[in-house]
């Protein structure tokens, strides 16, 4: 497959290269943010293409890909949750979230850790991935679904509803 | 100014004291200009350029501001250190990677006042002299991201940034840069890195002192994002006026986000050091659920170490020190300094008596272990290693000697790392063990001991040595 990067993409990029006037390379992550939502994740050649757009190594995308836990090598579902995993929500219940969000997906719980972060569902429809706090302590349990957050959740189909 | 009502079952507390958090969940608010400005938004930015920047600095200092965000620095100090004579450009960026676990304040107003920020920031850079700054937003914000973006547009537009600033001559331009989720990124020289487009590792202090050599290596302030609010409401009243509020060396309003076993968690807005703890927790959050009772809390984050109910604590100094219970430490910076934990990022985690210590404890160095940027061998190792020891200790593999190893582990990891991190992940371990030795100890097996968890032992076992 070739990349092709939509003109409209590609004059999101180059507009958010102009915030950074003093060093080009300060562009990675919002470079890498906007090809990965469009793109959903960041294939080599994706990483390949914002090198050389920023005229950088491959290597320095690369380690930044591999740093930040928001950037994704893999594909994710077409509705990515992240569920959080630490103190307070963990009290709350999250743990118990997402292993009913998992049940209810048909995603294998036993997938989902920190080393293997994403784990989609078999349909492809969802993914889950668990999380560190998503500063909204106070409303736990808490998960986002793509943009969205969800609070103080009881069950995992309050989450799901709407996106079944 | 007319009367603010708040949406119903969102009324602040009546002990609250609403500065920063005076527009949220307010009635009719929304986060357009015109709703800012009609509540006289950006007048204290007018104010402001009519005075020399040094004057404003000093505005700051006389309140004695001190940072939000963890530190506790007094802001207009840290503007300071900015070197005499400099002659490079000076960057100002707004921390709002909020990932401290516990704490959840600067949300609230990046989502519902982004133009009370915008004009304490644009008050802060002219008084530093900035003319590009940045506020670094933690990736799981989007909404938020684009709702400052939104308030950044419409600022320049009416002419409160970009070029001669309300013709004042002087030119600003902030932008908002996403972080990618790693909480590292909330340490300030992490920051910095990952604003460079880099792996955000964190730079070494000295010499690596952002006010000096940040950005680029240029002299560079980091601020929280409610500090930053903060000025714009010092400028209003004046410093001495506004260090009227709270109590010495104490002074301002400041947010506190409680979670955990609180029959009503939330964020309330207190007078520093007004309030106890005690009345935060049952006036405040509605006390402990029913049947329940205090175990422990966790005072200012994650990372400050947490406070065990039955403690006595000693608060004061000479003739005014006095001891206290947990119930009447006041909330401010230096009282819980001297019960030997810290305000933090304002973060108070409460825990009841149907918490086991060897849980919370294994959450909380899972966090570290995954959060940890891996640079210094003793903060990459150690972290591990206290996650594995506490994931066998909630496992039941645990051996009674895995709790001494465990403290072992955590001391050899502060003060011998680049950044506080380190300090971060060990004072948690060092403070449970010190304070619930006998619950940890009780959570391990005896008859495990030198069994499968110690290496020599194994090795000796397997006839290797
Ligand atoms: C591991 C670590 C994480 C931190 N995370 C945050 C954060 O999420 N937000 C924040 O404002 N400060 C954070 N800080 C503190 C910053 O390094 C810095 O001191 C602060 O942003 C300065 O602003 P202030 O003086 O206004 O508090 C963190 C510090 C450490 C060591
Ligand atoms: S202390 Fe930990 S987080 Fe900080 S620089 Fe070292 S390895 Fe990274
Ligand atoms: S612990 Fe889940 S949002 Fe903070």
């Amino acid at each position: 497959m070739s990349l092709e990067i939509p003109p409209d993409l590609e004059a999101l990029i180059d507009e958010s290269i102009t915030h950074y006037p003093v060093s080009k390379r300060s562009a990675v992550l919002p470079v890498l943010h906007h090809l990965q939502t469009h793109f959903r994740y960041l294939s080599s050649e994706i990483i390949e293409w914002a090198a050389a757009k920023l005229e950088l190594e491959p290597i320095h995308i690369l380690e930044v890909v591999t740093f930040y836990p928001g950037f994704r090598q893999e594909a994710p579902g077409k509705f990515h949750i992240r569920v959080c995993r630490t103190l307070s929500c963990a009290m709350a219940g999250s743990h118990e979230l997402l292993a009913s969000l998992c049940e209810k997906t048909g995603i294998d719980r036993k997938n989902v850790s920190h080393h293997h972060p994403i784990a989609v569902s078999p349909d492809g429809k969802f993914s889950i991935e668990f999380v560190e706090c998503l500063a909204s302590c106070g409303s736990a349990p808490v998960c986002m679904v793509e943009d969205d957050l969800y609070e103080r959740v009881k069950d995992a189909d309050e989450v799901l509803k709407s996106y079944f | 100014m007319s009367e603010i009502t708040y949406k119903s079952g969102y009324e602040p507390h009546a002990r609250e004291h609403r500065v920063i958090f005076r527009n949220v969940d307010r009635v009719g608010w929304d986060t357009s200009i015109d709703t800012a400005l009609a509540d006289g938004a950006y007048e204290q930015l007018r104010k402001a350029l009519t005075m020399e920047p040094a004057a404003v600095t000093d505005e700051v200092k006389k309140a004695g501001l001190r940072g939000r965000g963890g530190a506790g620095f007094p802001a207009g100090v840290k503007w300071g250190f900015i070197p005499k004579g400099n002659t490079k450009p000076v960057y100002l960026i707004c921390n709002a990677d909020e990932s401290e676990p516990g704490t959840f304040k600067d949300r609230y107003i990046l989502h519902q006042d982004p133009h009370q920020l915008l004009e304490g920031m644009i008050i802060s850079c002219f008084a530093t002299g900035v003319h590009l700054a940045y506020i670094y937003i933690r990736e799981e914000f989007p909404m938020a991201a684009k709702i400052v973006e939104k308030a950044i547009a419409e600022a320049h537009e009416k002419g409160f940034l970009g070029k001669n600033i309300l013709d004042s001559g002087f030119d600003l331009e902030i932008y908002v840069h996403r972080g990618a989720g790693a909480y590292i990124c909330g340490e300030e020289t992490g920051l910095i890195e990952s604003l460079e487009g880099k792996r955000a590792y964190p730079r070494i202090k000295p010499p690596y002192f952002p006010a000096a050599m940040g950005l680029y290596l240029c002299p560079t302030i980091v601020n929280n994002v409610e500090t930053l609010c903060h000025v714009k409401h010092i400028l209003e009243i004046g410093g001495e006026e506004w260090a009227k509020t709270g109590t010495k060396n104490n002074t301002g309003t400041r947010i506190l986000c409680v979670s955990g076993d609180v029959q009503k968690p939330g964020y309330f807005e207190i007078e520093v050091g007004k309030l106890t703890l005690g009345e935060v927790i049952n006036d405040m959050c509605g006390g402990m659920k029913p049947g329940r009772t205090l175990k422990a809390v966790i005072p200012g984050g994650s990372s400050s170490k947490v406070l065990r109910a039955d403690e006595t604590f000693t608060i004061g100094r000479g003739d005014d020190a006095k001891q206290i219970s947990i119930w009447d430490i006041p909330m401010d910076f230096d009282s819980l300094a001297a019960c030997g934990s810290m305000a933090g990022s304002g973060g108070v985690i409460v825990i009841d008596d149907s918490r086991s210590i060897s849980w919370i404890l294994n959450n909380i160095n899972n966090f570290y272990a995954h959060e940890s940027c891996g640079q210094c061998t003793p903060c990459r190792e150690g972290s591990l290693w206290m996650k594995k020891i506490t994931d066998r200790l909630v496992t039941g593999q645990a051996s009674p000697s895995d709790i001494p190893r465990l403290d072992k582990v955590a001391r050899s990891i502060e003060g011998r790392t680049i950044c506080a991190f380190g300090e971060a992940c060990s004072w948690p371990t060092e403070a449970f063990i010190e304070k619930f030795r006998d619950e940890l100890v009780g959570d391990t097996r005896p008859e495990l001991e030198g069994a499968v968890v110690n290496p020599e032992t194994r090795i000796a076992n397997a006839g290797l040595k």
